[in-house]
């Protein structure tokens, strides 16, 4: 089994999952709230990566990335090295890709909060922050957990998006399931299935954990297959 | 225009208020009023869909009204002609919903504390026990609110508006469903309150009874507009009536002619004008030949799909489905007994009854569930 390559998985998923909370909280909120006549269009773009192939978005995205991007220019005058085959862009990637699964939870979660509520705390002098902070996300947590854990799991487990902006440099952008290809690739089956075996436990327990959550909330997981 | 520079009394809550209001339950309206409202309780008396409750929510600032101007001693919350509209977190206004919306996560004290974040932690603290005490619900500070009754969840939706110490209070019908003693008892409480503060107080209610028992200043609301203004008496007995019995939720008011009166039994019976039936109500001031008005409450009548037998009740009359329409968690079934009535039921008791247009019912309706009304 190839530690380095599990390792930066989980450092991975990590990093995404916390930017994920951070963006997603904001996004979630105003797609939750919001009553711009417009904003079905923008709900259509946080869902695209679930219908996207991997490589679809993987390929825009190195474009953005490489030297004549302008993502990638953009970071080149930043921090003077480009942003194609790094960790980081890597994790940009990988944010634009998990991004409905941690939107859509926090969304679903939102929306149940009972509107009352929202404008009781108004009234009682809350500005919106605080009636996030206080009453929203403390309501929402099952959500909040549903959107960590899916964002978590998401990313370690792709594959297509990784293999396009990432590559395949070990200990940068070599990750699980890039190793189980290598692997199957050179034949060696055995070192693929412990590694396929792993990832299919850690999947298995995150998705357990976030149905268990969920029933205990007493409410339905958003997810792209919904329990029944 | 109507209110330039109107001299108002000191604390009087002014609110003119125009608002196009498309609902999906109810037929749009035009809310389209002029009200003061002076320290003390004002009752907004109305059938649902009158607008009472989108009032209450321009003056809050949780909608925005189409034009108007909403202030209190001088300070303006809302003009549509000077573009001002202030977040209803800075307007001071407190509003205690139907639903009451306490806050499900946070103990009462926590909720009672929410509206006080600015005083430091000592004075805060303090006037929460203070609070708390007044309206008598200090003993469930550290439960939630799904651990405690209807009652003592009203009194802590009182205690959460008023200890923040707001320059005036909305009250969307926060008594229903409480017997009257409770709700004469939490009345009292807030009046002691106010006895001090003497803010304005704008009470929202569809029910005599209450409009009775608060017994202050009433304005009448139907279909956005104010159709009358005065003390209980006055409003209740005025001319319009008849449709503010159908205002308070009598959807059924027949008209008829008293055939005898049977004191020992506390009864009089009614002939119906427009079918041969009659039925037996309480007793009023009425004479044999007198002609009355019997209003009954939809909810009050009960529907039966076979001929009942053995029931305390005395009017039983028989007839059929006439039309049935649901609209939310009610449906609406009219009878055809030689005249109509307007019977709710809930969506279970429909499908139960498999009721459908032109089936044989037999409705029930309680004695003390006919009102008189005189004519």
């Amino acid at each position: 089994m190839n530690i380095t390559a599990l390792l930066l998985s989980i450092r991975l998923a990590l990093c995404v999952s916390a930017i994920l909370f951070v963006v997603g909280v904001p996004l979630a909120y105003w797609l939750a709230y919001s009553r711009w006549r417009w904003k079905f269009l923008l709900e259509a773009v946080v869902a695209l990566p679930l219908v996207l192939p991997p490589t679809v978005l993987g390929f825009y995205m190195l474009l953005a990335m490489g030297p004549h991007g302008a993502l990638g220019k953009l970071w080149y005058a930043v921090f003077g090295h480009g942003l194609a085959f790094t960790f980081a862009g890597l994790v940009i990637a990988s944010v634009l890709y998990s991004l409905p699964f941690a939107v859509q939870p926090l969304i679903a979660s939102f929306e149940t909060v009972d509107r009352k509520l929202l404008d009781a705390s108004a009234v009682l002098g809350a500005g919106r922050m605080r009636t996030l902070g206080r009453i929203i996300l403390p309501l929402s947590v099952p959500g909040i957990i549903t959107a960590l854990v899916l964002s978590f799991a998401h990313t370690l487990g792709e594959f297509g998006v990784v293999l396009m902006v990432g590559g395949n440099l070990a200990g940068i952008t070599r990750t699980v399931s890039i190793d189980i290809y290598d692997r199957a690739q050179s034949l060696d089956y055995a070192g693929a299935s412990h590694t396929a075996l792993l990832l299919l436990m850690i999947s298995f327990v995150v998705l357990s954990a976030v149905y268990g959550v969920n029933r205990r909330a007493g409410r339905r997981a958003w997810l792209p297959w919904p329990a029944k | 225009m109507v209110a330039v520079a109107r001299e108002v009394s000191s604390a009087a809550l002014a609110a003119r208020v125009r608002k196009a209001y498309v609902g999906n339950a109810t037929p749009s309206f035009l809310l389209d009023l002029e009200i003061e409202v002076p320290s003390g309780i004002t009752i907004l008396f109305g059938a649902s869909g009158a607008g009472k409750s989108t009032l209450l929510d321009c003056i809050a600032g949780l909608t925005q009204p189409d034009a108007g101007r909403i202030a209190m001693n001088g300070d303006v919350f809302f003009d549509s002609e000077e573009n001002l509209n202030v977040l209803p977190q800075r307007r001071q206004i407190a509003y205690v919903f139907q639903t009451l919306a306490l806050f499900p996560h946070m103990t009462v004290e926590a909720n009672v504390a929410y509206g006080l974040r600015d005083a430091p932690e000592q004075a805060r603290s303090a006037r929460v026990s203070e609070i708390l005490q007044m309206f008598r619900v200090e003993q469930f500070r550290a439960r939630k609110p799904r651990e405690i009754s209807g009652g003592e969840k009203q009194r802590v939706a009182l205690a959460r508006s008023l200890v923040t110490l707001p320059r005036v209070l909305l009250l969307d019908e926060p008594l229903t469903g409480l017997d009257a003693e409770l709700k004469g008892s939490i009345i009292e409480d807030l009046r002691a309150w106010n006895a001090a503060q003497k803010i304005p107080i704008l009470y929202v209610t569809h029910s005599r009874e209450e409009v009775d028992a608060l017994g202050e200043r009433v304005i009448a609301l139907e279909h956005g507009k104010i159709v009358s203004e005065g003390t209980p008496r006055e409003v209740l007995d005025a001319p319009r009536r008849k449709r503010l019995a159908q205002a308070a939720g009598f959807e059924n008011l027949l008209a008829g002619t008293v055939l005898d009166l049977r004191e020992p039994d506390g009864v009089m019976r009614v002939r119906l004008a427009g079918a041969p039936r009659e039925i037996e109500v309480p007793l009023g001031h009425a004479s044999p030949g007198d002609r009355v008005r019997i209003a009954i409450r939809a909810g009050d009548i009960l529907l039966a799909t076979e001929a009942p037998r053995g029931l305390s009740a005395r009017n039983v009359l028989a007839g059929k489905i006439a039309s049935v329409e649901r609209r939310g968690v009610i449906v609406i079934a009219r009878v055809d007994c030689g005249l109509i009535f307007t019977v709710h039921v809930t969506p279970g008791a429909e499908r139960a009854l498999e009721l459908a247009v032109e089936k044989k019912v037999w409705l029930v309706l309680k004695t003390h569930s006919c009102h008189f009304v005189e004519d």
